[in-house]
């Protein structure tokens, strides 16, 4: 059941060129790996949606890539601030798969974390732009890192029940039966505005409502 | 005085629990046949307020009755429907369909202002007194703040038969992507909502009020108790939330909360004074 509470910043640790927003966790249940929240990014009209990136106890991590005003903002907090969070939202990763395969691209690599300690851990594949992104991947020891010009399609082995998340590319070129996380513009976060709409199945549906994670085709 | 969500920024079965802090629930607009919407870009935030051109998706007439409305029923909160279409006849058909099921209906919500209608005084009259003899519901008619004179607007719809306003909804507006410079929306053009649309709803409202005092569903912009004492204060019955929903889904439960100390009866009736023009030109 989602909840929204006004959280304190802990901290926020830049990883490489992204930041670690730390807060901490309130009543607010961290949900399963892949679920989403609309942090309140100050100064903004609307929330944005981000991916839980780690729950140690008593906290709430996210890892903000900051590209526009709203995500620049959430990495600009300090400790002492406090910024209302809702969530945990929409369908993450089905955790009952045989041979999990993780596979992150760029700022997509923030659920996995979390993921990967739900599924203790198994073999991961992480693609970045340029080695200061690749920097990030130490939230993902063991993980293997392939850096621009090699993409993670050109290491990607064979067999494994995969779970992605990435630009939309990468998730193109992912595998029939793959878990992906898909990306939309959203306003609410919670089925109430359609801003969300994306072709799913040749129909328009809300991917915050049928989603974020879906089964590719 | 009800507090309730603005047509399309709530969808009541998928949040029930937001539904139940409402006084009343506001369905999307319901047209003759499903709409799927606009392609995607959908949305896009603007420097106070945010753009959609989501195009009126929904279930289509049929199914909504058949389906969504005996859903709705079970929340047990009193219903509008927003109707909407591209004829006078469109909104007549869906009012008759709607009268045969009365009783679960507290009253039709006619939006007048989608982007296929013409938005003419006569127009917006016409459909009205169409489903004026379609309907013994209360009829709100749902206006633009888009019209030069909207009070006018307001005047030719109560002559037509509307028993209340549904005031403002959203203004035309575009956003540029800040490094291509092209339209961030995949239809270019979408309706501007939020905070920078509220100086224009309570300007609407304290016209429209004066033109007709109809009972007025006061909304755009509306976020907290200040925002609600506002638009009662230029003469709103009712007040509706939209974009605010998206930040807080319970941001109705809060401004009850935060009103729980006003008497409405005494803004309202400063609503009188607010109409005189040396207070407040029209
Ligand atoms: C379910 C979900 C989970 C997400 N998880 C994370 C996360 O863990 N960490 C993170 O950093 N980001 C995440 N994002 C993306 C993040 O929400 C957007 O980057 C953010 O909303 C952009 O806001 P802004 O104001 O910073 O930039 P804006 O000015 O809104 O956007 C800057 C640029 O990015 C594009 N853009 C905006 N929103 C999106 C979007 N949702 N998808 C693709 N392009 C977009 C714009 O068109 C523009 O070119 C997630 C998005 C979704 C839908
Ligand atoms: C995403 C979105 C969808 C909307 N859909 C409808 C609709 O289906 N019918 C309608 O009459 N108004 C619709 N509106 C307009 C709102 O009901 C309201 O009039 C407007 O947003 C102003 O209120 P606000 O500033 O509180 O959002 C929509 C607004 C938004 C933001
Ligand atoms: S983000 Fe509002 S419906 Fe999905």
């Amino acid at each position: 059941m989602p909840r929204r509470e006004r959280l304190s910043v802990v901290g926020v640790e830049r990883v490489g060129e992204y930041a670690l927003l730390r807060l901490v966790r309130g009543a607010i249940d961290p949900g399963l790996p892949g679920q989403f929240f609309m942090l309140e990014a100050p100064g903004r009209v609307l929330p944005r949606p981000l991916s839980l990136c780690l729950a140690p106890s008593s906290e709430l991590h996210f890892l903000v890539d900051p590209i526009g005003p709203g995500t620049t903002a959430l990495a600009e907090l300090e400790r002492g601030d406090a910024i209302h969070v809702y969530g945990p939202l929409g369908n993450g990763y089905d955790l009952t798969v045989p041979r999990p395969l993780l596979v992150g691209g760029g700022i997509g690599m923030a659920p996995l974390p979390y993921l990967a300690e739900a599924l203790r851990f198994p073999p991961a594949i992480l693609g970045f732009r340029t080695e200061r992104h690749a920097e990030a991947a130490v939230l993902m020891p063991g993980a293997e890192v392939v850096v621009d010009p090699v993409f993670v399609t050109d290491v990607l082995p064979h067999g494994y029940d995969v779970l992605a998340c990435g630009p939309e590319p990468m998730l193109q070129a992912m595998p029939a039966g793959a878990q992906l996380a898909w990306e939309a513009p959203m306003a609410c976060g919670y089925g109430a505005c359609y801003g969300c709409a994306v072709a799913i199945g040749g129909e328009l549906k809300r991917l915050c409502v049928e989603g974020p994670v879906l089964v590719a085709a | 005085m009800s507090l309730l969500n603005a047509s399309g920024c709530l969808d009541a079965l998928v949040a029930p629990e937001v539904a139940k802090t409402l006084d009343g629930f506001v369905t999307k607009t319901i047209t003759p046949l499903p709409r799927e919407g606009n392609a995607p870009p959908r949305i896009a935030e603007t420097a106070h307020g945010m753009l959609n051109a989501i195009g009126l998706a929904n279930p289509g007439r049929e199914r909504f009755l058949a389906d969504h409305l005996p859903r709705m029923r079970e929340l047990g909160l009193p219903l509008w429907i927003s109707v909407g279409g591209f004829c006078a006849s469109d909104y007549a058909e869906t009012c008759a369909a709607l009268s045969d099921v009365q009783g679960e209906v507290e009253a039709i919500e006619l939006n007048l202002s989608c982007p296929n209608v013409d938005e003419a005084a006569d127009s917006a009259a016409e459909i009205v007194a169409a489903c004026r003899t379609a309907t013994s519901l209360p009829l709100f008619a749902k206006l633009s703040a888009a019209h030069p004179d909207v009070g006018e607007v307001a005047r030719a719809v109560a002559h037509a038969g509307a028993d209340g306003l549904s005031l403002v909804n959203t203004l035309r507006g575009l956003q540029l992507d800040r490094v291509t410079h092209a339209p961030m929306l995949a239809r270019g053009s979408g309706g501007l909502s939020g905070p920078s649309l509220k100086p224009v709803a309570l300007h609407a409202v304290h016209a429209c009020y004066a033109a007709t005092h109809l009972p007025i569903v006061g909304m755009g912009g509306v976020a907290s108790a200040q925002d609600v004492i506002d638009m009662v204060a230029c003469g709103a019955a009712h007040v509706a939330f939209g974009t605010a929903l998206f930040a807080d889904p319970y941001a109705v439960k809060r401004v009850r909360e935060e009103l729980a100390v006003v008497s409405f009866d005494d803004i309202f009736a400063s609503a009188h004074a607010v109409t005189k023009p040396r207070v407040f030109a029209a």
